[in-house]
């Protein structure tokens, strides 16, 4: 790009030439800032995991001095710890599948056809991305208790689709409407059933935005506290309610929360690097 | 793209319809129910009609969470939009760095909230944290537990923090979507870097920044676990928010009648703001194609 664009230009190669090697600078000058402000809590963080309670509150070091795993030790051999992420990931992956199992048709329909009340149903949808979930604390709990789910995996993983299918249905819609529909046409001139086609034929053109779809209702129900913390107690409680243990009699004890709390960036840390050219897309709601 | 009239298609439609009116309308229901209805314990209820609505009205309290509410999203979204904007334009275009200034530039994002609140709780503590410790060393008088106006900065500093790269992302993406054609157009017009930005980059951005922008006000609107876990909605009850205001009133103390109207309030809100933002969004979608 540079060389084309001062080559463009006759007669003002130096200056064009200079101009750019100042912008090219501030950007990465602009670029490094925002990181190092967005990496130095995480830092700090990661920093402190690695301390011992006594380094932590005697002195005030930028790098652990006596390096220590005793704090993820702690988690990973306390059955009272691990089990938060354990119900964690089950009841994030039950969500993430029923909310793609019941969008993806949805979706479907959205991006082929015109039926009655499609508009208001596709914004009513969204209306469900913006509720407030301190709305449905309350009402969940109650809901969930009367029909004896409280306390349950699913309860949860039911409570979260309340964000997540709308999302996953505008995601997944956005994807599809890139899909020509000649191809259907086709597909069901040769024969093909709609089932058969839909998992088929479709199904692989758009497994990107599968992918995406996925890795968004994972990550909203990975985030969310407020609703799985009220809608458990004990068998499901979820590892962001089970950090709030390290508060005991004898005060915080940091290092094992710093410990707990990277442990729950690294899930989000290793999935983030497949969708990294489509995250936008999906923040967009399949609109860009 | 041509859609044909199928009224079928609401069997496609039927699971969504199902599953949602099971984890939203009857919530919902249950809180008009609340809302209109007066207990003295023992599950027996009393119509109280609109009393409750009235109540709230006239209570300073939630207009004093509502005020803090739209400060705090106003301030969240003069900053992060801006800011976000510029960093998308100063992203590399592609290549290694590209990918790396993606992943983590997203990795907040995927950080659980508590977690969020729980990093800049010892970020910014003076004995432990960073932020904190180097701030106290340069001699400012600085301490969220007990300041409010430290306290303001912090959770406003954190949500910069949480969710600028979203913005940035969006909008990076919408300038990935500029042909070249456009930018060499501009330069054999000589227009200056200003001008690109005003007549090219702006407009091509603005459908993916109204998406930004809805987004953020939503989510900022209903925030509740960073600054509760940071601020606790104090000192006093200068960060309470309507989120933890909210919780306090319905799982706290279990004024159900108040902390119902309240919700619903507080809904409705968010829908007519959303659904302007959303008008907008919907007109510039079928202005761009």
């Amino acid at each position: 790009m540079a060389d084309t664009t001062t080559t463009d230009i006759p007669g003002d190669l130096t200056a064009g030439g200079t101009r750019k090697r100042v912008k090219v600078n501030g950007s990465a000058i602009v670029m490094g800032l925002y990181l190092l402000f967005l990496m130095l809590p995480i830092y700090w963080l990661l920093n402190m995991s690695f301390k011992t309670n006594a380094e932590i509150l005697s002195s005030f070091t930028l790098w652990p001095q006596t390096f220590t795993f005793d704090n993820y030790r702690t988690i990973l051999t306390d059955a009272s710890w691990y089990t938060g992420y354990i119900n964690s990931i089950i009841y994030v992956t039950m969500n993430t599948v029923i909310s793609l199992a019941v969008a993806l048709p949805a979706a479907y329909a959205f991006s082929r056809y015109h039926f009655v009340g499609d508009k208001h149903l596709f914004f009513w949808l969204l209306t469900n991305r913006m509720a407030p979930p301190a709305v449905f604390a309350l009402p969940f709990f109650q809901l969930y208790s009367s029909v004896g789910l409280f306390d349950t995996h699913i309860a949860v993983a039911l409570a979260h689709t309340l964000f997540n299918v709308p999302l996953a249905v505008w995601i997944l819609e956005g994807f599809m409407r890139g899909v020509p529909k000649e191809i259907d046409e086709t597909a069901y001139l040769d024969g093909y059933s709609f089932g058969r086609f839909f998992t088929r034929i479709f199904m692989p053109l758009i497994s990107s935005g599968i992918g995406v779809a996925a890795f968004f209702c994972f990550m909203f129900s990975w985030v969310e506290l407020l609703l799985s913390r009220t809608l458990t107690s004990v068998d499901a409680k979820p590892i962001a309610a089970t950090m709030t243990r390290t508060v005991g009699a004898s005060g915080v004890d940091w290092g094992v929360l710093a410990a707990a709390g990277v442990l729950t960036i690294i899930p989000g840390a290793l999935v983030i690097y497949f969708v990294r050219n489509y995250i936008a897309k999906g923040f967009a709601l399949g609109r860009v | 793209m041509e859609k044909t009239v199928n009224q079928k298609a609401w069997f496609l439609v039927l699971p969504v319809l199902i599953l949602v009116a099971f984890s939203a309308v009857i919530p919902l229901m249950t809180v008009v129910n609340y809302s209109v209805q007066d207990t003295f314990g023992n599950n027996q209820f009393f119509w109280a009609g609109l009393e409750w609505f009235g109540e709230m009205l006239r209570d300073d309290r939630m207009w004093g969470a509502l005020g803090r509410q739209l400060f705090f999203s106003g301030t969240i979204l003069l900053i992060q939009i801006p800011l976000g904007v510029f960093v998308a334009l100063n992203m590399p275009k592609k290549g290694i760095w590209a990918s790396f200034c993606l992943v983590l530039m997203s990795l907040p994002l995927l950080i659980p909230w508590n977690v969020v609140g729980t990093i800049w709780q010892i970020f910014g503590r003076a004995d432990i944290g960073l932020l904190g410790y180097t701030l106290d060393a340069l001699g400012i008088d600085y301490n969220y537990t007990s300041d409010a106006v430290a306290a303001w900065v912090t959770i406003i500093v954190m949500d910069v923090w949480h969710w600028t790269s979203l913005v940035a992302l969006l909008a990076y993406a919408g300038l990935q979507s500029i042909p070249d054609a456009y930018y060499q157009a501009a330069k054999i017009d000589q227009a200056s870097r200003w001008k690109v930005f005003r007549f090219i980059e702006l407009p091509k951005m603005m459908g993916v920044l109204m998406i930004a922008i809805l987004l953020r006000f939503m989510d900022s609107f209903m925030i509740y676990t960073e600054p509760f876990v940071v601020t606790g909605g104090g000192p006093g009850s200068t960060t309470t928010l309507l989120s933890i205001d909210l919780v306090k009133m319905a799982l706290g103390q279990f004024d159900l009648g108040p902390a119902a109207a309240f919700s619903i309030m507080y809904f409705l809100v968010i829908l007519l703001i959303s659904w302007v933002f959303y008008t907008v969004m919907v007109n510039l979608d079928k202005r761009g194609s």
